[in-house]
């Protein structure tokens, strides 16, 4: 192995942050309209496009070399694994690297077409999001997790609130004041967990969390608690999904894109801590989540659906059927088998993909009609009717789960995978209902849109979205309808990593090095070295 | 004893008003309320590193030394707070004077009706 290959699983991380240095360092374009900065503009475009463009050959490189099943662990510093700080890159990783590379190329790419020019530093924060997202992805302690939430939180804050706008400063106060509660409970989650097991890289706490048994075990278990409802919060599992919609739907169309991904990272905590850590083989603390996690997903896809159902503008409809598919995502992870697991990592896949397209497309409907811009209420044809009719079909078909695309295929997986669950009725009526409910909330808005038009309106004055526009859409809907013809290889792919998920003793193999599972050690620390580890107490 | 109850009450006596601030309608005390549950919470992480006298972090002489890893934890803690609450006042600030209002539901301000106490 060479040494650039050994520094592969950190530079998803440096590489973004690294760019985002670089455009902080070439300056900014001075803000509305300012003519002498456009120079920089574009260089600040051609880099930003150019970054995200190696990001993803990088993450396409990752995928490939986590297909052959090799977890690479890369200690930063080369501290000894549960001391330092471990970043992790196995299929599961590696998938969602190459995610957030596919959504963000073409988002970005829309942005260039003229939102990046609305407020200042766009392309600065939006490397940084990207930094945050791909470092909670590959990081594999729960500290650092925390960090790079709150790294790309940050990020997520100004961006939320790029183009500015009355709406926005409103609702982005709720979004960060509700976040910065959701971490401070992270903080108490993880460090309760400390206490109870003296490590937080996820590797060792997945072999200490079975140990702790009676009064602590409970402590843990409140711990597990506290993270599932900070990572529900981020995911927006049903009592806390209700900040999303107003968000969303406030956030500019390219930021809206971008955030499909941000619901993932919390479905991914959910499924790396309360799918492996408190998973089958946690012994007292073992499926602590189960009894509560798969009926809030089923109410979550429901309320998601009627949402969309009950929804005034197009943006709002978008955001709402998030919701329901992060409920499905969330009904695969609680059924707790590789099946469910796979089925769920395609669905979540194709969803973003679907959802990010959705968000761009909703805005090139909106800026064609004229006055009544994205409320669903009849008004002046859009002036590309063929085009956006067909892309909105496209969508529409994929996101209810029509064949053959792929959201069809991955809710077949689903259904599949619950068969003789117990809550096989529930997730079977639950799913074919979301779907059939999405389907019919996409057609009432395509149908208002495309055909109830009034010709006695004026028309817009916009003669169509510019080829950039466009194609960042299509490419964005290209690439669900090309992991409908690359379903086999992908579901393989899928199967194996949810495999991989439930090995977690190759996973702490790879983590801790070969001693690992077998290290004892004085943890957790109780002031007295030489006394045996978890039987003293203060 | 007496450290661990003062240590435990004290935390939860700042969280409890830490959260009345936080159901505030106006944005002020919403940043302080956010400010305090910050401050509740950097102790609390302290804490779980069990609670220690006479005992520096750092390898000496001493017989018995604290876990160092939770003062880490908490040093990371309070700059990522120090930091958002830094970027919470600015973007209410900021709100306040485009909406014209501190009401976090951006309302506008009614005299004498908004129950909020004295302005």
């Amino acid at each position: 192995m060479t040494w650039f290959e050994a520094q592969l699983p950190v530079l998803p991380v440096l590489l973004p942050s690294a760019t985002a240095i670089l455009l902080l360092l070439l300056g900014d374009h001075g803000g509305y309209g300012a003519a002498h900065g456009h120079r920089r503009l574009l260089w600040a475009r051609r880099l930003s496009l150019g970054s995200v463009l190696l990001g993803l050959l990088l993450s396409a490189w990752l995928v490939r070399e986590a297909a052959g099943g090799e977890i690479r662990a890369y200690l930063v510093g080369d501290w000894p694994a549960p001391f330092g700080i471990a970043l992790v890159v196995d299929r599961f990783s590696a998938l969602m690297l190459l995610l957030t590379s596919l959504v963000a190329l073409p988002v970005l790419w829309y942005a260039t077409g003229g939102w990046d020019g609305h407020g200042r530093y766009f392309h600065a924060i939006f490397q940084f999001q990207l930094m945050g997202l791909n470092g909670a992805f590959v990081t594999g302690d729960l500290f650092n997790l925390f960090v790079f939430f709150e790294v790309l939180l940050i990020a997520s804050y100004v961006l939320m609130v790029h183009g500015q706008g009355i709406e926005r400063f409103r609702v982005g106060l709720h979004y960060v004041v509700l976040n910065l509660v959701a971490s401070a409970l992270f903080l108490i989650g993880v460090s309760l967990l400390y206490a109870k097991t003296g490590t937080l890289n996820l590797a060792d706490l997945a072999l200490r969390v079975p140990r702790v048994q009676g009064p602590d075990a409970l402590l843990v278990q409140a711990s597990a608690w506290l993270l599932l409802v900070v990572f529900g919060f981020k995911a927006a599992l049903l009592p806390l999904s209700l900040w999303l919609p107003a968000t969303y739907a406030a956030a500019c169309a390219p930021v809206a894109a971008l955030f499909a991904i941000m619901t993932k990272v919390g479905v991914y905590a959910i499924w790396r801590v309360h799918g492996v850590v408190f998973g089958s083989a946690a012994g007292e603390s073992a499926y602590v989540a189960v009894p509560l996690l798969l009926p809030l997903a089923l109410g979550t896809s429901l309320v998601g659906v009627l949402g969309a159902l009950a929804a005034r503008t197009l943006e709002r409809l978008v955001a709402w059927l998030t919701v329901a598919s992060v409920g499905t995502v969330l009904v695969a992870v609680s059924l707790f088998n590789a099946s469910g697991w796979s089925a769920g990592l395609y669905y979540m896949v194709n969803s973003t993909l679907v959802v990010a397209g959705l968000f761009l497309l909703a805005e090139l409907v909106a800026a064609q009609r004229g006055d009544a811009a994205d409320r669903l209420v009849p008004a002046s044809p859009v002036a590309q009717p063929t085009l956006l009719g067909v892309l909105m079909l496209l969508a529409a078909a994929s996101a209810a789960g029509l064949p053959p695309l792929p959201g069809f295929i991955g809710k077949l997986m689903l259904l599949e995978a619950s068969t003789a669950h117990t809550w096989q009725l529930a997730v079977w009526s639950t799913v074919l209902g979301v779907g059939f409910l999405t389907l019919i909330g996409l057609a009432r808005a395509g149908s208002i849109m495309f055909w109830h038009v009034r010709d006695d309106m004026p028309g817009s004055a916009n003669a169509g979205g510019s080829p950039k526009l466009v194609g960042a859409t299509l490419l964005l809907l290209a690439a669900t309808v090309a992991m409908s013809v690359f379903a086999a290889p992908i579901q393989r792919y899928t199967e194996a990593a949810a495999r991989q998920l439930e090995d977690r003793d190759a996973y702490a193999r790879a983590v801790l090095g070969a001693r690992g599972p077998a290290t004892e050690t004085t943890r957790p620390y109780t002031g007295r070295v030489d006394a045996a580890p978890a039987a003293a107490k203060p | 004893m007496s450290m661990e109850f003062l240590f435990a009450t004290g935390i939860g006596w700042i969280v409890a008003v830490g959260i009345y601030l936080l159901l505030r309608g106006r944005s002020f005390p919403v940043v302080l309320g956010l400010s305090l549950i910050g401050y509740a919470v950097n102790v609390f992480i302290f804490g779980m590193g069990r609670l220690w006298s006479a005992s520096p972090p750092i390898l000496g002489t001493q017989p018995v030394l604290a876990d160092p890893l939770p003062q880490a934890l908490v040093l990371t803690a309070i700059v990522i707070g120090f930091a958002t609450t830094g970027f919470v006042i600015e973007l209410a600030l900021r709100s306040r004077h485009d909406g014209g209002s501190d009401h976090v539901d951006g309302q506008p301000d009614a005299p004498g009706k908004d129950g909020e106490g004295p302005r």
